[in-house]
């Protein structure tokens, strides 16, 4: 039996050796986690900003609700969608269940209530800031929730990145809804589980390790498109 | 800014794309994690697949979620170890009928230091009547799958009612072979697990094999054809040719020819 | 005085207005014509209730009581259009300086040739014309004041409000938004300017309002406000007397 440092250096290499399973299984999760966290914003930054510039009836209530939602667990949204997707559920005719649809789906659901919280609070303070001079200026309130969302794009866009994170570290709810199939829904954070349970710690680690780095790699592009961005704008003065 | 709209676009629209294709023709078996993990699958399947070019998808999970998931249409064929929940299968009419594919047996593992000193044996119950009596730690799956009533029928046979020490030293994980094996091996306890997970596990610490050749021991497979009566989706033609095969001289065969560690795990025995 | 308000054409009234919080009353205005061709300086002490007024009268509160009239009709949409507003603090757009006002004239819907032609007379208007491409965030507070008022006329509107525009100023940031709003007087843009800086009152008014606790107690032109006003409290604050 190999020590666990051997272990961890033979997994490293067929990890650097670029496997074109690993290189699959990589690529199946960021495509999930990225088109479900382009979904998810699109339903929660409008819903978001609804709820921070709209004044109606029960809406302290909704706040809380959509604030608590954020703390769904994973591996009830997989189940719950299950249950919908299933051949049995209301859904089952579309034959969604085990496929990569199924495992945005979820996500999709996990995902909006993070987004749309935080995109709630960041309008609202915008909206305490500019309110009034966007009234002067002649626009209803319908009219501002552009304005303010494309002001408040840096903070919204953390918003986003903390939803992706979100979605490409659960597994609950893919595995569930996706049923960590063998080249067709097996993504990183499944295939760890999958390991785990095999008893192999050491690859499962260094999944995990590729996983983080992914995570990193991400956030560190976007942190580059910004200061690009204000780059631009710095050097036009 | 109109620019990168497209390219946004393009993007998008490349990656749904992926999720979109889904070519060919496949089936899904809704099976064990402890068939999963023994690798079996992954060794016999690419031949039906090469001969019939279906594709099989297998999901693996925990027997009664397999069960469960069966009898919701959310698979094609079922293929477990649990013959009386499989017999109860087919008699509420979720599956069509049960055929036995093969068989493999449990070891009980237990910590190279052997406490409820029952190492070398080859009678479970009266080892876990020695073990019942020590006290020894005793990881068990506690997940209602056919390993776990395999273990609780031992268990009855030795007349030890586990339930008042659970907690105790009879400890529950409620999950996988994999995740229990984890526990046996970082608690030193004793457990109960199919020889094919065993031999496959890469995490067994100061774990051995304590008990084995029990005839009691015996782990049968069934597989059978979920009902396209009662779920019309399902894919009954390409099922009744996997679950042909599996049972026919060829899968057979290829179910013999699996080997670990130089062992043959399953023992094919479909009549 | 006739004369003058035919002259001038646009003509605002605001009619027991009325606004009481907690027992308090924070603004009670029986009667108040806004005619002629200004530029209008409502003063008075901190807490007299100046800006609260200058909200209701741009339509951006309502009061619990009374009504706002401008030219004879009622605060819509579209007379509150030929009105703009420069606040105390501006609120700058997170885009570059000349996307400000590019906001402010795509919504009056001109191509964008004419949009390019607006913003470049706008910024050498004010004095910015080389700070276009520049984050409006980033301006100096004199500057960003001045965008604001410039962002204001780009609505090309007929009455502009200015509440305390130049208080958190330092006096050549203060001349220059003076210099501004005059040259905006002349073009015929009417102003109303809340201050309690009574020498401003003095460089810029054409008329005044002078206003305490809630109420209008005197009104009138610049020079009889001013230097020979009718009410008591008035001439003490006039003197420099703190009022409460």
């Amino acid at each position: 039996m190999q020590s666990f440092a051997q272990e961890m250096q033979a997994a490293f290499t067929l990890i650097l050796a670029g496997d074109s399973e690993l290189l699959g299984i990589v690529a199946l999760s960021l495509r999930v986690s990225l088109l479900a966290v382009l979904f998810a914003a699109l339903i929660g930054m409008p819903l978001g900003a609804a709820l921070a510039v709209g004044r109606f009836p029960g809406r302290r209530a909704l706040v809380v609700l959509v604030n608590a939602l954020m703390g769904l667990p994973p591996v009830v949204v997989g189940l719950l969608v299950y249950l919908m997707l299933s051949r049995s559920g209301p859904l089952g005719v579309l034959q969604l269940l085990y496929t990569p649809t199924a495992m945005i789906i979820a996500q999709v659901v996990l995902v909006t209530p993070i987004i749309a919280a935080l995109t709630r609070q960041v309008v609202e303070m915008l909206d305490a800031e500019y309110a009034e001079q966007m009234r002067s200026l002649g626009l209803s309130r319908l009219a501002t929730v552009p304005v303010l969302l494309w002001d408040g794009r840096v903070a919204l866009l953390t918003a986003v990145l903390a939803g992706f994170g979100r979605a490409i570290a659960e597994v609950g709810a893919v595995i569930i809804v996706g049923g960590n199939i063998n080249h067709v829904t097996r993504v990183m954070t499944t295939a760890i589980a999958l390991e785990t349970s095999k008893g192999n710690l050491a690859l499962a680690l260094a999944l995990g390790a590729v996983l983080i780095s992914i995570a990193i790699a991400v956030n560190a592009l976007v942190s580059l498109l910004g200061a690009r961005s204000r780059a631009e704008v710095m050097a036009h003065a | 800014m109109i620019g990168s709209v497209f390219r946004m676009g393009a993007l998008v629209l490349g990656l749904m794309a992926g999720s979109l294709a889904q070519a060919g023709d496949f089936i899904v078996v809704q099976s064990t994690t402890s068939t999963q993990n023994s690798g079996l699958l992954d060794h016999i399947l690419p031949a039906f697949e090469a001969e019939t070019g279906i594709e099989v998808r297998v999901v693996a999970v925990g027997t009664g979620q397999a069960i469960r998931n069966a009898a919701n249409g959310d698979g094609d064929v079922l293929l477990v170890h649990a013959k009386a929940a499989e017999e109860k299968f087919v008699a509420e009419g979720w599956g069509v009928e049960r055929f036995d594919v093969m068989y493999n047996d449990f070891v009980l593992v237990g910590p190279a230091s052997d406490p409820a000193g029952v190492r070398g044996g080859s009678d479970i119950v009266a080892a876990l009547s020695a073990i019942a009596g020590a006290e020894a730690p005793f990881a068990s799956r506690g997940d209602d799958s056919g390993t776990h009533k395999a273990e609780l029928r031992h268990w009855a046979s030795a007349g030890i009612d586990v339930s008042a020490a659970s907690g105790g030293w009879y400890r529950e994980t409620g999950s996988g072979m994999g995740a229990t094996l984890n526990l046996a091996a970082g608690m030193g306890a004793y457990a109960l697990s199919d020889r094919a997970t065993w031999i496959a596990f890469g995490n067994k610490g100061d774990l051995v094999v304590a008990v084995e050749g029990d005839a009691r021991l015996f782990n049968q497979y069934g597989v059978i054809l979920v009902n396209p009566a009662k779920h019309p989706g399902v894919k009954a033609e390409a099922g009744q040719r996997f679950i042909d095969w599996l049972t026919g001289d060829e899968g057979q065969a290829a179910i013999a020819g699996y080997t670990l560690d130089g062992q043959q795990l399953f023992f094919p025995n479909a009549k | 005085m006739r004369d003058l308000v035919e002259e001038s054409g646009l003509m605002i009234e605001a009619q027991g207005l009325r606004i009481a919080r907690g027992g308090q009353r924070l603004l009670d205005v029986a009667h108040l014509r806004l005619g002629g061709p200004g530029p209008t300086v409502i003063l008075g002490p901190n807490g007299a209730g100046k800006s609260l007024l200058l909200r209701c009268l741009h339509g951006l509160i309502g009061a619990d009581v009374g009504a706002v009239r401008q030219n004879g009709r009622p605060l819509d949409g579209d007379e509150r259009a030929r009105q703009a507003m420069v606040f105390q603090r501006p609120v700058m757009l997170r885009r570059s300086v000349a996307g400000n006002l590019d906001f402010v004239l795509r919504r009056r819907g001109l191509a964008r040739r004419q949009r390019q032609d607006r913003i470049a007379d706008l910024l050498a208007e004010g004095g910015l014309q080389s700070r276009g491409g520049q984050s409006a965030r980033s301006l100096s507070v004199g500057e960003a004041q001045r965008l604001a008022i410039l962002r204001a006329l780009a609505t090309e509107p007929e009455v502009l409000f200015l509440d305390e525009p130049t208080s958190a100023l330092d006096p050549g940031a203060t001349q220059a938004i003076e210099a501004l709003v005059l040259r905006a007087s002349t073009r015929g843009v009417r102003i109303v300017m809340v201050t309690h800086d009574i020498g401003q009152a003095r460089r810029l008014a054409a008329d005044v309002v002078v206003m305490m606790g809630g109420q209008v107690v005197e009104q009138g032109p610049a020079a009889q406000v001013l230097d020979d006003p009718a009410n008591g409290a008035v001439r003490r604050f006039l003197a420099g007397e703190l009022i409460f």
